[in-house]
């Protein structure tokens, strides 16, 4: 049986294989190796097999299954499915069945694509070591001691330790990008805009991206064609037609020039091997025909401490809704606000405490300017900056994570050093960029490296070109399992 | 406590006349079962996303060219704050950048004083909250067992409209909210059924010295449900408030409801802190900018004039008293139907006489509004051309009407129906004339005496004993000559 | 002009969050120390520079009024932690909202 998606979908389309054995057996690895790895937080077996038996039947009446045909996928816990459980990781939500499908999930499964499960993650997609979950830690498929990365952990994991080919998870501040990186496989991030947040549950609405994890290029790029488009139930879908990438993907390297950003490439946080490795990449890239040039993007010394102003001010607006009204956890009080703030100390963790907290600070009367307003004109000057540099390079690269895979618990008592995992990633964000994360190599301890690779708005086919171009030199990670 | 004055400025919740919500496809209604209109955006479900309605931005210009503001880029924000019939826990309202700045609504005069000009400062988009039933207890929400919330009306959209604090007397706000409500309806923006709830009225009222420039410290007056309870509120408030400072005291900056059953405004329980909303861009939404093509568009399909004005022209045009002319134009659609039929023929003066008479007292007995009951088109030409060829008189051309606004026939088929046609002919009226002469042997004798007023008695009779059918003035000429002796 | 714990149980009074004494505490720790490092964006001169709320420069999006599909109710109030006669119940309310 092929392991890739691409892989799967032809030998499916072709009849080869059915989509039912193609999922069964997906269930089937989750079922004997996930509890030592806690990827996912609930499989759907009756369901997905069900859905696989359609894509089989309209094969063998000729009917066209899509692209994605019989491709197992796990959905990060964030994505609402009509009728399936969705918590985003949080016990304020135990046991909520949404009424209606995000619009991801309805483009994939309209591709043929079947959702195995629902992936576990950091409560409401905040974090960055998926500690934050209120059901289990995930454990990293290459070194259980450690952690996957988050926020979108269980979707990480779920690929790297070959459950399913491919995944999706969502990305404020590099929460595909970053435990991709530490789980070695390839995780994209979207222009903004580009992949209909419609049904992702929000974390910071200016900032959220939904996009495709998996074992290469090519297969994230099929996802990404599935996913990508406008759509009229999101009012920041941008309605420009999209360029297909899968086309694009053997350019190769040869004539683009790389810009290499000098204050996401050193500094005290950076361990020596993933600089290592990120500079062998590079090498290895100009033996390919690239040409690389040092850029800079000066007002990313300011990004993470505007994110942590924007992110959460965002995210303590968007989980209010979280009452104990209309749906999930209530905790009985004598009156409604008693009720609402017992509902929400009981259903949130720490991390969703804090930065609801944070959130609501920075908003209150008298802070605004000096802080979301003042992010905001950050977050300006990070897209000039970001406009300057492309006048420059093609395409910007960095390592995505300044270290590999840090220890379970290492990291859970001091927010500040959790949150500098994400300070590559983030600058995408708050421009809006498209951006991904693939394997440049192993560290000493066995333990993977990412390569950053960051593109202008809308320049996914460039993205994908010079990701595979790199590919092509680097190789990619075999799964886990 | 003449020496003081009220100073009042008005916020008016409008909700908009769009077939739906503001920012989902679910239905805007009144009166559906609970939670029927409801959908994961209205719902604030998780994952679910905003997306404006273009009706309503359409409705929210046409109300703003109207009345002169300025319009330009609109930004939607949030406003936090929680409450149970909120479902996303905050509201989605326009703050620093509404749609509409400015602009202002001429009140005409109430009395010799003259018309008074009440400036806006703004009207703004945003979206109504859900409906709370509060259970047990008397009902009210303080001693309540429990509440029951029905998202409903959440998402509804709605125009907030504020006013400066141009406004000196309840009668003047009075005067003010009918006016605006008028306007609304005029343009279709809004149904503006107070008892629905579809136009809501807070007020904020202080009072100082007459000929003071200075403001007292304002109080908030909420609950106002109806155009009199706006002036009864407002008027108790200001004396309640003249009543303190006059005795030394000092007014509370707070907000009171108005309690309908006793007459009088309650504070409400003073809060712990002052509410902070928290206000940011929803980033869930795009700015609007709209272009001058788009605003140019939507001006030149609304009325061209406002009812004042409307009326102002009719009362020029067909010679009727202010009054009358007034109550066509604020009638919704009423004087657009009677120019169309004027248009098409009809006499001015006599078209604009029934719309002011037999249609408004039609609409008033009735209940009913205009759009409800609006006939056939060519109805007052019709009935004007009975009229002139004396098929009918004026009394039954009022009669025909008002069986035209009841069954929506055309006037000839109820005049053949109902064989209504006056009768003209001398020889079959003539017979009739004998009659009745033959029989008041008593009132002609008192004729031929010399009182010659009587006659009008036997003219009576004749028009009695033919259902008022008979031509008038060829009646009375025969009961001149069958009297001469 | 560190935020202090009142600050905190202000602000927690805000996000309708009861917090104890030991969360209060660590709280008030970490959104200083978060608050610090925040706080290097004030110091930014940005006179002249406009703020971006949308990574996308997006106008005018807007939807046909056009009635769609509603949600059937009892499944819906299925979801709710408690339901009444087609009504979503909650306990009294002290506050009149605004
Ligand atoms: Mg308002
Ligand atoms: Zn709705």
């Amino acid at each position: 049986m092929p392991a890739t998606a691409r892989g799967i979908a032809s030998a499916v389309r072709s009849g080869d294989v059915s989509a039912v054995d193609v999922v069964a057996a997906a269930l089937r690895r989750v079922e004997a190796g996930d509890a030592a790895i806690g990827s996912f937080l609930r499989t759907y077996a009756d369901t997905a097999l069900e859905r696989a038996g359609r894509v089989d039947a309209a094969v063998a009446e000729g009917r066209d299954p899509g692209p994605l045909a019989g491709v197992p996928v796990g959905l990060k816990d964030v994505l609402t499915t009509e009728g399936i459980e969705t918590t985003c990781g949080s016990r304020i939500l135990e046991g909520w069945q949404p009424p209606y499908d995000a619009t991801v999930v309805q483009r994939l499964r309209d591709a043929g694509a079947v959702d195995v499960g629902k992936t576990n993650c950091d409560e409401f997609a905040m974090g960055s070591s998926n500690e934050n979950s209120a059901y289990r830690p995930v454990a990293n498929p290459h070194d259980r001691s450690r952690v996957p990365g988050g926020s979108s952990g269980g979707s990480a994991a779920a690929v790297a330790a070959g459950f399913v080919p491919v995944a999706l998870g969502s990305d404020t501040g590099g929460s595909i990008r970053q435990p991709a990186s530490l789980c070695g496989t390839v995780g994209m991030k979207p222009t903004y805009g580009r992949v209909s947040r419609y049904g992702l549950v929000a974390f910071a609405s200016s900032l959220d991206q939904i996009g495709p994890f998996a074992l290469d290029v090519a297969d994230a790029a099929l996802v990404y064609d599935v996913i990508a488009g406008h759509d009229p139930m999101d009012a920041t879908s941008i309605p420009h037609p999209v360029e297909p990438v899968t086309g694009g993907l053997d350019r190769g390297l040869d004539g683009l020039t790389l810009g290499v950003v000098e204050e996401l490439s050193s500094g005290a946080g950076f361990e020596a091997e993933v600089l290592d490795r990120f500079r062998a990449a590079l090498a290895e890239a100009e033996r390919a025909g690239a040409r690389v040039v040092d850029v800079s993007l000066p007002s990313t010394a300011y990004a993470l401490s505007a994110y942590y102003l924007i992110a959460p001010a965002e995210c303590s607006s968007n989980l209010a809704r979280f009452d104990g009204v209309r749906y999930g956890l209530r905790v009985g009080a004598d009156d409604v606000e008693a009720m609402n703030r017992a509902t929400r100390a009981a259903g949130f963790g720490p991390e969703v405490k804090r930065r609801v907290m944070l959130g609501t600070y920075a908003l209150s009367a008298g802070y605004y300017d000096a802080y979301y307003g003042q992010a905001q004109r950050v977050r300006t000057l990070v897209i000039d900056d970001f406009a300057a540099a492309y006048e420059r390079a093609d395409v910007l690269v960095s390592p995505t994570s300044p270290t590999v895979a840090f220890a379970l618990g290492e990291r859970t008592q001091d927010p500040i050093a959790m949150y500098l995992s994400d300070v590559c990633t983030i600058p995408s964000n708050l421009a809006g960029h498209p951006a991904i994360s693939i394997w440049c190599g192993d560290g000493a301890a066995g333990l993977p490296v990412g390569l950053h690779l960051m593109a202008p708005a809308l320049a996914e086919p460039l993205l994908f070109q010079a990701a595979a171009g790199f590919e092509a030199v680097l190789g990619t990670k075999a799964a886990a399992v | 406590m003449s020496g003081y004055e009220a100073v009042i400025g008005l916020e008016v919740h409008v909700e908009l006349a769009t077939a739906t919500k503001m920012f989902c496809s679910c239905p805007n209604e009144f009166g559906a079962p609970p939670n029927t209109n409801i959908c994961p955006v209205c719902l604030g479900l998780p994952g679910a996303l905003p997306v404006t309605n273009a009706a309503a931005v359409e409705l929210a210009i046409r109300f703003g060219t109207a009345v002169g503001s300025t319009i330009g880029r609109a930004i939607f924000h949030r406003k936090n704050y929680f409450y149970p019939d909120m479902p996303k826990d905050f509201q989605i309202s326009q703050y620093d950048e509404p749609i509409c700045v400015a602009g202002a609504v001429v009140v005409p005069a109430l009395d010799e004083a003259g018309p008074t000009t009440v400036r806006l400062v703004r009207a703004h988009l945003e979206e109504d909250t859900g409906k709370s039933v509060h259970v047990g207890g008397t009902g009210r929400i303080h001693d309540a067992d429990h509440t029951l919330v029905d998202y409903n009306r959440s998402g509804v959209p709605l125009l907030e409209i504020v006013t400066e604090p141009d406004i000196r007397s309840a009668e003047q706000a009075r005067a003010f909210v009918n006016e605006l409500r008028a306007i609304l309806a005029l343009l279709g923006v809004s149904d503006v059924k107070m008892e629905e709830g579809s136009l809501r009225v807070d007020a904020n009222i202080s009072v100082r010295p007459a000929g003071s420039t200075t403001f007292g410290t304002k109080v908030e007056v909420k609950n106002m449900n109806s155009v009199r309870s706006v002036a009864h509120a407002l008027e108790f408030e200001r004396a309640r408030q003249i009543e303190l400072v006059t005795a030394g005291g000092a007014v509370e900056q707070e907000t009171r409801h108005w309690d309908e059953a006793d007459a009088r405004t309650h504070g409400m329980r003073s809060k712990e802190e002052a509410m902070d909303y928290r206000y940011f861009p929803e980033p869930d939404l795009v700015p609007i900018a709209p272009d001058r093509e788009w605003v140019e568009r939507i001006r030149a399909a609304a009325p061209a004039q406002l009812p004042a004005e409307r009326a102002a022209a009719i009362a020029a045009a067909a010679g009727l008293p202010a009054n009358l002319a007034a109550a066509v134009a604020y009638t919704p659609g009423l004087a657009d139907w009677v120019d169309a039929e004027v248009g098409a023929g009809a006499d001015v003066t006599q078209a604009y006489v029934w719309a002011s008479q037999e249609v408004l007292a039609h609409l008033n007995e009735t209940g009913k509004t205009w759009v409800d009951v609006a006939p056939p088109p060519g109805t007052f030409v019709e009935l004007g051309e009975l009229v002139g060829d004396a098929t009918l008189s004026k009394k039954l051309a009022r009669e025909v009407l008002a069986d035209v606004l009841v069954s929506r026939r055309r006037p000839r088929d109820i005049v053949a129906e109902r064989g209504l046609e006056q009768i003209s002919d001398d020889a079959e009226l003539a017979a009739i004339v004998a009659e009745v002469v033959a029989a008041n042997p008593d009132t002609v004798e008192r004729y031929r005496a010399g009182n010659e007023k009587v006659a009008g008695f036997l003219v009576g009779q004749v028009m009695k004993s033919t259902a008022g059918k008979a031509n008038p003035g060829v009646v009375q000429a025969l009961v001149r000559s069958a009297l001469e002796p | 002009m560190r935020i202090t714990r009142e600050d905190v149980v202000h602000v927690a009074r805000l996000a309708r969050l009861d917090l104890d004494d030991d969360e209060l505490e660590t709280f008030t720790g970490q959104l200083g120390d978060i608050l610090d490092h925040a706080a290097r964006v004030e110091a930014l001169d940005t006179s002249g520079v406009e703020p971006t709320a949308h990574p996308v420069p997006l106008a005018n999006v807007l939807r046909p009024d056009e009635r769609g599909r509603c949600l059937d109710r009892d499944g819906v109030l299925a979801q709710a932690p408690e339901a009444e006669n087609g009504y979503f119940r909650v306990p009294r309310i002290m506050d009149a909202g605004s």
